[in-house]
């Protein structure tokens, strides 16, 4: 299954891109001189050989790609957040409440990712936002490439926040930078404490940390402290929030984490640095 | 099953250097840290460089152990975990190797 990307408010559903490798059917030129390097030439009965050292990064052109995305952002003063979090922790829930509660004091645009259905993005749609779809197919995680098509779709206003709900899954969307300014891992206290140690990778990638669904502490044996001293092991920079996007408990510090970062300039691979002067 | 994705990158890069010379061999590093099992990768390859220049071709990877330096005794040690602290009990520890996700070389004919 192919990748598409659907504008709600359109309707209009467009194929995109996988970044797979085209066959190469043109004519084969020995032209090395780019990055590759030659390193040594063997010649043997049949046929010549080269080794061509490259010392590349494999999620290089990924990475090229987010930096783009950033500075796009950034020169709109737009603040990009990338949510990721296991399925069924109450991203699509939080997004809804958040959006309906701040949209008055800005605009708010979506980047949902899923592998199918277009049933998130409908569900925020009815908040008034404009939201596009991106449906990864086999993929499980959301590419800057991914994200650059949908803001070119969005096309978001200066000043704006742009929310990417990334797919749900808490191993791979962490290895993929989309150029946002600040990743937010969600983590709902029905799927154990120890997720933090569990999924290092993700959590040692976050900049805040959400605890949502409190609400339903007293049912659970949750180990609240516990799990805090996790998110410290891995991330002990990483800020943590306890909220319940159902009943609104701590959403007020949510609310004020966005409010902060929207004044914020990125740093380099998203960390926010310094105070917009305009 | 990011490694699809990963393996759809190396193929990407490495076609696009060969030029469209038939690519016999590729290595790669992969950090024993960074989330990828080369396994996987392996397996994708096959299946990913199909109809590619680089297919049929060998894949070699070098998994690289993690390898921290810890800034409270000085001491290099290994890292079996990311999260790992040094030995001394300090949390305070610069990652030096294991994250690593490189192509290193290919061959050509």
């Amino acid at each position: 299954m192919r990748p598409t990307m659907t504008n709600i408010a359109t309707g209009q559903t467009i194929p995109l891109a996988a970044q797979e490798p085209s066959a190469h059917s043109h004519a084969t030129s020995h032209d090395h001189g780019h990055s590759a390097h030659i390193h040594s030439q063997h010649q043997d009965q049949h046929r010549e050989t080269k080794t061509i050292v490259l010392e590349q990064a494999i999620l290089s052109k990924n990475d090229r790609l987010a930096e783009r995305n950033r500075d796009w952002l950034a020169e709109r003063h737009i603040l990009a957040l990338n949510l990721v979090s296991s399925p069924g922790s109450g991203k699509t829930t939080l997004l809804e409440k958040t959006m309906t509660d701040l949209q008055q004091e800005f605009p708010f645009y979506v980047i949902e990712g899923d592998q199918a259905t277009l049933h998130d993005a409908e569900r925020l749609h009815g908040t008034g936002c404009a939201v596009v779809q991106i449906n990864t197919g086999a993929g499980c995680h959301l590419d800057a490439d991914m994200v650059a098509r949908g803001l070119e779709s969005l096309l978001p206003s200066a000043h704006s926040v742009v929310m990417i709900e990334n797919v749900g899954n808490l191993v791979c969307p962490a290895l993929f930078d989309l150029g946002e300014q600040a990743r937010v891992v969600i983590l709902s206290v029905t799927e154990g404490e120890d997720k933090p140690l569990k999924y290092p990778h993700m959590f040692q990638s976050a900049h805040l940390v959400l605890i949502n669904k409190i609400d339903l502490l007293p049912y659970l044996s949750f180990d609240m402290d516990q799990c805090l001293r996790y998110v410290g092991m891995v991330k002990a920079s990483a800020q943590v929030l306890q909220i319940s996007a159902q009943t609104g408990e701590g959403l007020a510090a949510w609310y004020h984490w966005i409010q902060q970062h929207r004044l914020t300039r990125p740093d380099r691979k998203g960390l926010s640095c310094s105070v917009f002067l305009d | 099953m990011h490694e699809l994705g990963i393996t759809r990158h190396i193929v990407s890069i490495v076609s696009e250097q060969a030029h469209g010379a038939k690519v016999t061999d590729v290595t790669l590093e992969i950090g024993k840290l960074s989330a990828i099992m080369p396994d996987a990768v392996r397996f994708c390859f096959d299946v990913v460089s199909q109809g590619t220049s680089l297919e049929g071709a060998t894949l070699h990877i070098h998994e690289i152990t993690g390898q921290a330096s810890c800034h409270t005794c000085g001491m290099t040690f290994p890292l079996e975990e990311l999260y790992d602290s040094c030995p001394c009990g300090s949390p305070h520890i610069t990652r030096l190797s294991g994250e690593e996700l490189n192509i290193k070389d290919m061959v050509i004919v």
